[in-house]
């Protein structure tokens, strides 16, 4: 049964900047003023404010009434897909948000918490983290979770600063300043352990997908102070010799930290801890059904081993009889990686998650997330133009597949950018390519994870149909797409040359006063 | 009411220790099986669906699909979950249990700050960024992520104008997390290993700072210098800056107003020593102050950061925190960013659009050889900023600061009537101030334990972190607090503090 294509059309609003908008003299806020009795006690405010200092240009901020701003936000919110149509980004697993969550942590006994308050005052968000911390575990085998890392690569560079700090006690550091990882694991692996100053050593796939159990080996030596893996990579291929990978690297000296970015399709399946991993994150912005809010406030919570835990970031929580403690005792711990506790709201979004799913929720849903993968790319694969990575590895890919349009370029001149573009037009927000360096042309990352019905990914595969139908019957339509959205395509000007690009509206406005005269 | 459902508690179906986790559980394996019901966040938890799609791959099970992880691999029993809290309603009494335990900083007075701080959120910044559009939005194209991309541009905008700076870009995971960029930023535009800052700074900022700067044993080692503070003005000390300034220092770092809430007003004359020596000026600042203090633009920095949580983000326990970074518009800073960045740009067809500028220095584009690193920050944030800066205007942040500075300054007054209680300096702050209790006979901590039970939570400890300044307490006065609140305070500290 063919699927039928939607009539979408995204709303357009023509929106001004707001920078333009505003007459002056309008006002979209009150405050109280202070009282006469408080100008006569200490003076007007211009006596208070030391002359060196006193601002003497108000800020060129828009003048608006509270109802245009309110308006003009929800204009722009309305020319934002997000998860209103689909969204299959591969690597983020996209999930539901439970609404209940987001009314939860608005409540004043969250949003309106001080973390320097009394332990006493906070009994309630102490335990939910607490006992999120025990679930945690329980998923991952770890002995201790600490949520201060505000985001996946804030855990990644946790585990590079854990790792300084492992290896400075053993007098080690300055010997083992090298980071092992793979062409597929995320950058942020690279990334974070080439800022806390270690040299990364990147070992690249060979023919089953992964990197060799040998080419490890070459690579480890006495100065390998840690590896940071993905398993699955991106690609949805599982390393099957992680087992011996850890032990190779723990015969030399280093430590092994598991990226669970991909975790949707193996939770429940495996544990780091009895992979013989040291270490772990879990995205709770991906994997734990918290709102993504367009990359952020995110949570990247890290577990490690009863030995690393002296080098965890503090505070932690822990629990005295019936009372719950913050605990910042250990001389040895890394000290922070950002302030306070991490994004405490999301924590609790995720805890209340996780008890809705419960242990059976959990391996259903990654049962899902493989079986609709698996199922997916079976339909995707009859779509000409399209292939998948590594094609020669026969079998089941896990909740993700790499594919490419390789083929469909080759064929059409269509990109896999153009066709993001033209899938907007149905309603189908972005795929996700691939993070660099690309090692399939043109690819594309779809991860359909449990929260999309069968219906929508059916509804997916068929965009992806039309839109490939489109590429070899009339391609122009595709590489001039989009066709039904707020706006057309970016123009052809790059925004990586300094006299084009403007991250201000100020910025833009001169640049474009410097244009207008030459 | 409330008894009741405390009572009810102890018996509760769903209890949160692990104990009574697991006995939940047995409880729960000794009842007969029935009908699983298909999760409420899972369309395809139906049978029928599962089946029609395992039938499409030919296989009877979906464990056949996962023949990639080899059995020695597999876990080998069932998670030891508590049982799940499928309902709403379940779920939501479960998680009202725990929050009551909770004591907001609204059913009492507050006068913690430190960083993070109880300002007032205008209804409107809550309204839009829990418009689902924004909160679910991920990644997608310039066209479908328009108005989302719009708005950041319009943080960035609006924060320039505080700021006076060009150049800002998305923003990064907090204040301490922006300084620790901005050092780094420093360290590579100059090639030096080095940095000034300040003596009194908050404990949790110079731990993040820290550990950016690497341990002395790592190549990439980042030294930090301590600057003297004049105990008297709670200013930087000149001498001390200029004794310790050489060619070594890649920046120097200083936050206006200070930690300890003093307004910097040497700021120029410090901008102007880093430039002699060539070394960065990076400001922190606090940009809810920025209606009545000078932008960090008009006196020589290089580098802004500071914090987004004062403009429009409940204080959600410490997760309300984000980061900025600003600078002026110059190709040597922005080649050094590490955030990512958004520009305004044009569409095939002239409409305004909106893309990442130099994404290829991100980690993203260039793994370890890119700028640091970046990641999901805190980007939903940008959009309540962007709301909280057009709705307050150039009006609006005057009148906020005018109103923050003379209250804190009443309170203040006060404070340092009160037998043994002084606050020192005595003015020259913006919202925070040092109230010092050593002639009281009484330590910050019991203090703080006795006005908690009259309903106040006092002013940040700071006896332990900077032992020098004796038994004193970094009190915080914003616009939420009223004439009548700062006299309770006062009486109250005065009932206390009797001998």
């Amino acid at each position: 049964m063919k699927t039928p294509l939607r009539k979408y059309h995204a709303p357009v609003w023509d929106e001004p900047i707001i920078m333009e908008m505003g007459v002056a003299g309008r006002r979209g806020c009150h405050f109280p003023l202070a009282g006469d009795a408080v100008t006569a006690a200490v003076g007007s405010a211009a006596d208070l404010i030391p002359d060196a200092m006193r601002r003497r240009a108000p800020p060129e901020l828009p003048e608006m009434s509270e109802p245009d701003v309110l308006r003009h936000y929800l204009h722009l919110s309305q020319e934002t897909l997000g998860m209103m149509g689909i969204s299959l980004f591969g690597t983020c697993t996209m999930k539901y948000n439970p609404r209940l969550t987001e009314d939860l942590v608005a409540r004043p006994q969250v949003a309106e918490l001080h973390p320097n308050q009394d332990p006493a005052t906070l009994q309630g968000v102490l335990e939910i983290i607490y006992n999120f911390d025990l679930l945690l575990r329980e998923l991952s085998g770890m002995d201790q979770f600490v949520f201060q890392p505000a985001g996946g690569a804030a855990a990644a560079y946790t585990q590079a600063c854990i790792t300084r700090a492992y290896h400075s006690a053993r007098g080690e550091l300055e010997q083992r300043n090298q980071i092992i990882t793979s062409i597929q694991s995320h950058p942020c692996n690279p990334a974070t352990s080439a800022a806390a100053g270690f040299q990364v050593v990147t070992l690249m796939l060979e023919e089953n997908g992964y990197p060799s159990l040998n080419a490890l080996k070459a690579a480890v030596s006495n100065r390998t102070a840690a590896l940071m893996i993905n398993n699955p990579d991106d690609m949805g291929i599982y390393n099957p010799q992680i087992k011996e990978w850890v032990d190779v690297v723990h015969d030399a000296g280093g430590l092994c930290f598991y990226d669970h970015a991909n975790f949707n399709g193996v939770m429940s399946k495996i544990r780091a801890r009895e992979l013989g991993f040291d270490a772990c994150m879990f995205m709770l912005h991906k994997t734990f059904g918290v709102s993504k809010g367009g990359g952020g406030p995110a949570v990247g919570a890290y577990g490690c081993t009863a030995e690393l835990a002296e080098y965890l970031p503090g505070p932690l929580v822990t629990k005295n009889g019936d009372q719950f403690l913050l605990n910042d005792d250990s001389p040895t711990s890394i000290g922070r990686v950002r302030e306070y506790w991490g994004n405490v709201q999301q924590i609790i979004k995720a805890y209340a998650w996780t008890r809705a799913m419960g242990a059976e929720g959990i391996a259903e849903a990654s049962d899902i997330s493989v079986l609709m993968n698996n199922y997916m790319e079976k339909e995707l694969l009859k779509i000409r133009g399209v292939t998948r990575s590594h094609p020669d590895i026969d079998g089941w890919r896990m909740e993700m597949t790499r594919f490419g349009l390789g083929q469909l370029y080759e064929d059409t001149g269509v990109t896999a950018v153009d066709v993001q573009n033209r899938m907007v037009d149905f309603g189908v927000d972005a795929f996700w390519l691939s993070h660099e360096p690309w090692v399939v042309p043109q690819p594309f990352t779809p991860e359909a994870g449990e929260m999309w019905s069968k219906e929508d990914v059916d509804y997916w595969i068929a965009v992806l149909q039309q839109i490939s139908d489109e590429a070899y019957s009339n391609p122009e339509i595709v590489k001039t797409a989009p066709h039904k959205q707020s706006i057309h395509k970016l123009g052809p000007d790059s925004l990586d040359e300094p006299d084009r690009w403007a991250m201000t509206w100020r910025a833009h406005k001169r640049k474009k006063a410097t244009k207008a005269q030459k | 009411m409330f008894a009741i459902l405390q009572f009810c508690a102890n018996i509760a179906l769903y209890p949160t220790d692990l104990a009574s986790f697991y006995a939940a559980i047995n409880r729960n394996q000794e009842m007969p099986l029935s009908t699983p019901r298909p999760h409420p966040y899972m369309p395809n938890s139906v049978p029928a669906i599962r089946q029609e799609m395992l039938d499409v791959l030919g296989v009877s099970t979906v464990d056949e699909l996962f023949e990639q992880i080899p059995e020695d691999h597999r876990l080998k029993e069932a998670l030891k979950l508590p049982p799940a809290v499928s309902s709403e309603s379940e779920l939501r009494r479960h998680m009202l249990e725990m929050l009551s335990k909770n004591t907001s900083c609204e059913e009492v007075l507050n006068f913690l700050g430190g960083a993070c701080w109880q300002h007032h959120v205008p209804a409107i910044c809550d309204e839009v960024v829990r418009r689902s559009e924004f909160m679910t939005s991920v990644w997608g194209t310039a066209s479908s992520d328009l108005g989302r991309n719009q708005s950041w541009f319009e943080f960035t905008s609006q924060l320039g104008e505080l700021v006076n700076m060009e150049l800002v870009a998305l923003p990064v995971y907090s204040w301490g997390c922006a300084a620790g960029h901005a050092i780094r930023m420093a360290a590579r535009l100059t090639s030096r290993n080095k940095v000034l800052v300040p003596r009194y700074l908050d404990p949790e900022r110079r731990a993040v700072i820290k550990n950016y700067c690497a341990p002395p044993e790592m190549a990439s080692t980042i030294e930090m210098v301590d600057l003297d503070i004049d105990s008297s003005s709670g200013l930087i000390d000149l001498a001390d800056l200029e004794a310790k300034l050489s060619s070594d220092f890649a920046a120097i770092y200083f936050e206006n107003p200070s930690y300890l809430g003093q307004i910097e007003v040497q700021a120029a004359e410090i901008a102007a020593l880093a430039r002699k020596n060539g070394a960065e000026t990076i400001v922190g600042v606090d940009p809810i102050s920025l209606g009545i203090l000078a932008p960090p633009g008009d006196y020589g920095a290089d580098i802004v950061v500071g914090s987004i949580q004062p403009l429009g983000i409940h204080m959600y326990c410490g997760g309300g925190l984000g980061g900025f970074i600003a600078s002026r518009d110059e190709a040597r800073y922005a080649y050094e960013y590490p955030a990512l960045m958004i520009s305004i740009a044009e569409t095939t067809h002239g409409e305004y659009g909106f893309g990442l500028a130099l994404m290829h220095q991100s980690s993203y584009g260039s793994r370890e050889d890119g700028k640091d690193w970046t990641g999901n920050s805190t980007y939903l944030w940008a959009i309540a900023n962007a709301v909280y800066m057009a709705l307050l205007g150039p009006e609006g942040f005057r009148e906020l600061g005018e109103l923050i500075i003379q209250r804190a300054h009443y309170c203040a007054s006060l404070l340092q009537q009160i037998d043994g209680v002084s606050v020192s300096p005595t003015s020259g702050f913006f919202k925070e101030f040092v109230v010092n209790f050593d002639d009281t006979g009484k330590s910050v901590a019991e203090i703080n334990r006795l006005l908690l039970n009259r309903g106040i939570f006092g002013g940040l400890d700071l006896s332990a972190w900077f032992p020098d300044l004796g038994q004193s307490a970094l009190y915080c006065v914003t616009e939420l607090h009223n004439e009548s609140d700062l006299h309770c305070l006062a009486n109250t500290l005065t009932e206390i503090c009797k001998k």
